[in-house]
């Protein structure tokens, strides 16, 4: 079993805590695994990314290859693209559709959609929307993480220790709202 | 997996020197080291260890031989570009040799990613004549320190662990060993033939040290961490240091062919077991994460007559930049997969200041300040104010290295630039601003110091600053500013007009001035307040 993964997003919308919940479900699962992550100077609002391997064998490098990944996961529709050429012909793309706007030439919304239009496998997620149904406008994140787990294999369940760990401070209400959007991106992936 | 922890490389090196008898870390921030030194402070009070930020490398540096001097095993963990600030002690101190086992973990940063050059500091290895250790993987981090620590007290000279960005970053899971060794016990006794650099006795230790290089040869070439592996029918040879290992690996087992396969990630460069894949190969391929050292050692003037080498020198890899899969793919003619979607024209996300970031107010009252004076010179520093050089705000024609914008604003004015003016952070004036702060005061030079107090060093992930507020306010004074040209700012937007003002007539004076913005990061606020 081997499973490449791009994550993506923008400094700040907190896209290692999806990847901390994913390692930890793969350590869970007798997987090993690589994360490498960008700190430092793009962290404050520029674009970020982190190329995550997990794989019952032997993982040698940090970098996924391009056109090697079987997921690009991005908390924000425009990011997708800047890691295209890492997508393997037959990976798919699950976004939330939300923008974070933060430069003057960001693409019109057309100009996205049609952009996202034209992937072959792609899963679009209103994560913003699903958070704010079970109730906490912050478990956006979340929610993307669950859609994720269809394509790597695992069950909703097999991130509930990694929120604990990651929320179990924060109390258990915290830890609840988490494991139902997790539930609730999974379904909404399951779907497709 | 039981018994497996999950650590970036910079986090597995920490844990290793734990495990390996550590008695203290020092060190200066800066990305992609920081992590090194965070990772062995939050064990720090669990493991009765001294974990001690200093001002700048060069002090980390002293610091840290100190605690060797007295017997101790200790780190000092740095950038790259840190360690040219330390390179005054890091090359005395191949000349003194250690007390307790020296590491100097250090972090390159091929491609860049924050930082201002790419330098390779594995020649600076070369250059001290000095070991290096260059791990390339998260367990290798962890594993060396043991090896680190031992050859650094059996040859006693210090040695450097060699990080790069990519490794330093990236976690994976790793098996700690169980028996973690005791820290050492303080030193005794004097010994001024090795620690004082006087000349008579500092050429008997240089001729030591070269003395020491051949078996310092030898036990790279004998080294676990250097690997040699010979392929019946291959004519291929390649070589791979550090990281690119990995790199190397991934593409070896899509390769049709048998390939000779050399690991090298221990220095002095292993001579014997290069001769040796050298003379079964017809072709060489070497590939390295950051500059062509082993592949321009091979070929030296005139390169080896019968073999070819190739690699970054030959067009073969590319001449700069972090190293990859695909580059090494491409350099062994192997095609490189492509996705099959068509990409469109993503426009770039370049990092920016915080909404609310107290620079921002700053930069906006400077602005209006030197409305008046279209011929004025931003000479700007290192940190997160670097990024009001571009639109809105424009602040900074000049960004070199830490503490320079003090220094080049002096000799910017001293050839008639005016109004000349330095925008410096705290941290960065504390490091290396105030050594020349001195020398303008003395001279009254015709420059406007403006350091942006946000209390912490924020570009770096919000450490303690050594000084901020008053403290910071009285260390201007003591350097010999006049108090009457130290000016305080709040900067918010509702004091925008008086900020102006304030700036105005600071520019107008033709002396030396300093301007404090105090307001904190809002950053660090949020990392307070969790
Ligand atoms: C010699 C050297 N050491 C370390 C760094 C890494 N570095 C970049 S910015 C910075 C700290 C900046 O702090 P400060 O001056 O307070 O500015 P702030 O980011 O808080 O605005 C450091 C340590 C470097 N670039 N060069
Ligand atoms: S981290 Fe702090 S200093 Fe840096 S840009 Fe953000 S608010 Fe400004």
């Amino acid at each position: 079993m081997k499973r490449d993964l791009i994550l993506s997003g923008v400094g700040g919308q907190g896209i290692l805590s999806i990847s901390f919940l994913i390692c930890h479900a793969a350590l869970e699962h007798g997987l090993r695994f690589k994360q490498a992550e960008v700190h430092g100077m793009a962290q404050r609002g520029g674009a970020v990314q982190s190329h995550l391997r997990l794989s019952d064998t032997i993982i040698h490098s940090d970098l996924i290859p391009s056109g090697q990944a079987h997921l690009i996961l991005s908390v924000e529709p425009l990011e997708v693209f800047r890691y295209l050429p890492y997508l393997r012909p037959d990976g798919i793309v699950i976004t939330a559709t939300e923008p974070f706007i933060n430069i003057p030439n960001y693409p019109e919304s057309a100009t996205l959609d049609g952009w996202l239009n034209q992937l072959p496998r792609k899963i679009l997620i209103d994560a913003k929307g699903i958070a704010q149904q079970i109730g906490n406008p912050r478990v956006a994140n979340t929610v993307i993480l669950g859609a994720s787990a269809p394509t790597l294999g695992f069950e909703p369940g097999a991130f509930d220790t990694g929120l604990d760990v990651l929320f179990g401070k924060k109390g258990d209400k915290i830890v609840a709202v988490n494991r139902e959007a997790v539930r609730a991106g999974y379904e909404v992936a399951r779907g497709h | 997996m039981a018994g497996h922890l999950t650590l970036l490389g910079n986090e597995a090196l920490g844990l290793g020197s734990l495990h390996a008898g550590l008695s203290g870390v020092f060190g200066y921030p800066g990305t992609p080291s920081t992590e090194v030194f965070e990772f062995v402070q939050s064990q720090a009070e669990k493991m009765g260890v001294r974990a001690i930020w200093s001002a700048n490398e060069k002090v980390g540096y002293e610091e840290a031989l100190g605690m060797s001097y007295a017997g101790k095993r200790v780190i000092v963990t740095m950038k790259h570009v840190g360690l040219n600030v330390a390179a005054d002690p890091f090359m005395n101190s191949s000349m003194t040799g250690v007390g307790g086992g020296f590491a100097l973990c250090v972090a390159d940063d091929p491609s860049m990613h924050s930082s201002q050059n790419e330098q390779d500091s594995r020649y600076f290895a070369e250059f001290a004549r000095i070991p290096c250790f260059e791990p390339s993987n998260q367990q290798e981090a962890y594993d060396m320190m043991r090896d680190v620590f031992e050859l650094s007290e059996t040859m006693d000279v210090p040695v450097m662990v060699r990080m790069v960005t990519r490794l330093s970053h990236s976690r994976a899971d790793i098996i700690p060993s169980e028996d973690i060794l005791p820290q050492k016990p303080l030193a005794t006794g004097h010994d001024i033939k090795k620690w004082v650099l006087l000349p008579p006795h500092a050429r008997i230790r240089n001729m030591q040290l070269i003395e020491k290089q051949p078996e310092l040869i030898r036990r790279s070439e004998q080294s676990r961490f250097n690997a040699l592996t010979i392929q019946p029918g291959a004519t291929l040879g390649v070589i791979a240091t550090g990281i690119a290992v990995n790199y190397a690996l991934e593409v070896l087992a899509d390769y049709p062919d048998p390939v000779h396969f050399l690991k090298i990630t221990q220095y002095p460069i292993p001579e014997g077991l290069i001769r040796k894949i050298t003379d079964v190969s017809n072709t060489i391929l070497v590939i390295e994460e950051g500059y062509p050292l082993v592949e321009s050692r091979m070929n030296g003037l005139f390169g080896v007559s019968g073999k070819t080498i190739i690699g970054r020198l030959t067009g073969h890899l590319p001449r700069t930049g972090e190293m990859n899969v695909d580059h090494v793919r491409r350099s062994m003619g192997l095609s490189v997969p492509q996705t099959g979607v068509s990409i469109p024209d993503v426009p770039g996300r370049p990092p920016a200041l915080c909404k609310g970031c107290p620079h921002a107010d700053t930069f906006r009252a400077l602005v209006d300040a030197v409305a008046a004076y279209p011929d004025n010179r931003m000479f700007s520093d290192i940190g997160c104010y670097t990024l009001g050089v571009y639109p809105p705000y424009q602040c900074g024609d000049v960004c070199v290295d830490m503490g320079a914008s003090v220094s080049m604003a002096i000799g910017a004015a001293a050839a008639g630039v005016y109004p000349a003016i330095s925008l410096i952070g705290d941290s960065t004036f504390i490091h290396s601003g105030m050594t020349p702060l001195i020398g303008a005061a003395k001279q009254n030079a015709d420059i406007t110091v403006i350091i942006l107090d946000n209390s912490l060093v924020a570009m770096t992930g919000a450490q303690e600053t050594m000084a901020t507020g008053d403290r910071l306010v009285n260390i201007v004074a003591s350097l010999g500013v006049d108090r009457e040209h130290i000016a305080l700012l709040n900067p918010l937007p509702k004091h925008h007009n008086e900020n102006v003002e304030i700036i105005t007539s600071e520019l107008a004076y033709h002396g030396t001035s300093v301007i404090i913005p105090q307001r904190a990061c809002i950053q660090g606020l949020k990392t307070k307040g969790n």
